[in-house]
């Protein structure tokens, strides 16, 4: 004779992962017209490698490189904004194809509302004052502390723009040392070193 | 705390079973997304520490209770079906039909039981403070619901 266990789940359904995968698209849907969708989120490939792009109904909040571990700045943003997260494309899907273009070398200009919640006080001064350098434009770290009100802070624009939760389209990278060196970068010094020298070469 | 993308990864294909036992394929995917808006408008005030699997499925089970509830009260228009073509034969009836019609035969708290033993695979601990009852008394109340599905339909199974 079966075991109860076993009798039972013969008579059920085995549920595949096409049905729900339907399914949860429709809820991200739901979640977004009930406005219970706190933070949307989608991953792309780009030639820093893979992307995660994060938004709010405000604007992208985040944008994090592999080495970030994605998984991990779900986690972080669940505790530092909402924990009410859905993989949904629809809110991001404007920034992805502004990013490819971006790398593709026909876009200089990021088009996006940018939400820049998770900085506070001076650091959100600081990427405020980014989004004014231009491609393939450079300043240094003491530079950008005089630019976004504290000219003796240097240092903590550094760990600023070390810390800038949206890369790419709010441009750290365009930081650097006084003596020219890159200096860090959240995606890795190669990655800083890629996007300077494709700006440059444009 | 879990990104909710993570609890609906993690629990999205138990709460499906739950509720296909419980509804039938075509009203499950509705009870479904009910039960995850649901779930994911109460999740930031949700202890930490929960038995999310146990609050996910409850919150599913309810959601199908209501449906059935909601389905009953729906009179059926005489004259309106359609007859049955000649010649045309009833389908084969997938498990999922069986097993529906059995678990709606049950009094509710064995029905309950039965669902979160089984199917939703939760001890017998989380089952007693979901229906909050002693766990002996969530013991008795599945393997009481068990019997009688094998008595009335498990009669070709075992």
């Amino acid at each position: 004779m079966k075991s109860d266990r076993q009798f039972l789940t013969d008579l059920a359904d085995v549920v595949d992962d096409a049905a729900l995968d339907g399914l949860r698209a429709r809820l991200a849907e739901q979640a977004e017209a009930d406005d219970l969708l706190d933070v949307a989120y989608r991953t792309m490939d780009s030639p820093v490698g893979p992307l995660l792009l994060a938004a709010t109904a405000a604007g992208l909040v985040r944008v994090a490189f592999e080495c970030e571990n994605h998984d991990d700045v779900l986690v972080e943003l669940s505790t530092a904004i909402s924990p009410r997260i859905l993989r949904s494309s629809r809110r991001v899907d404007d920034v992805a194809r502004q990013i490819d273009e971006y790398f593709a070398g026909r876009r200089r200009v990021f088009e996006v509302p940018v939400d820049l919640q998770l900085s506070k006080g001076f650091r959100r001064a600081v990427l405020t004052h980014l989004l004014e350098i231009p491609y393939g434009g450079r300043e240094s770290y003491a530079l950008v502390a005089r630019s976004a009100g504290n000219p003796g802070a240097v240092r903590a624009a550094g760990s600023a723009c070390a810390n800038n939760p949206i890369p790419l389209v709010v441009p750290c990278h365009r930081v650097v040392r006084s003596d020219g060196t890159y200096g860090q970068y959240r995606g890795g010094a190669e990655a800083k070193h890629m996007l300077l020298t494709m700006e440059a070469g444009a | 705390m879990q990104p909710f993308e993570a609890i609906v990864a993690e629990h999205g294909a138990v709460v499906m079973r739950v509720s296909r036992s419980l509804l039938g394929p075509v009203d499950a995917d509705d009870a479904w997304s009910e039960t995850f808006l649901a779930a994911l408008r109460a999740y930031p005030s949700l202890r930490p520490g929960s038995n999310v699997r146990g609050w996910l499925v409850t919150i599913a089970h309810n959601k199908a209770v209501d449906q059935i509830r909601a389905r009953q009260r729906v009179p059926v228009p005489a004259g309106d079906l359609p007859e049955r073509l000649a010649g045309e034969e009833p389908g084969p009836e997938p498990g999922d039909t069986e097993l529906r019609a059995a678990l709606a035969g049950l009094p509710p708290k064995q029905q309950a039981a039965v669902v979160y033993r089984y199917l939703a695979d939760l001890s017998y601990a989380d089952i007693a403070a979901l229906l909050d009852c002693s766990q002996a008394a969530a013991r008795r109340s599945a393997a009481d619901g068990i019997a009688h599905l094998r008595r009335h339909y498990g009669k070709d199974l075992s």
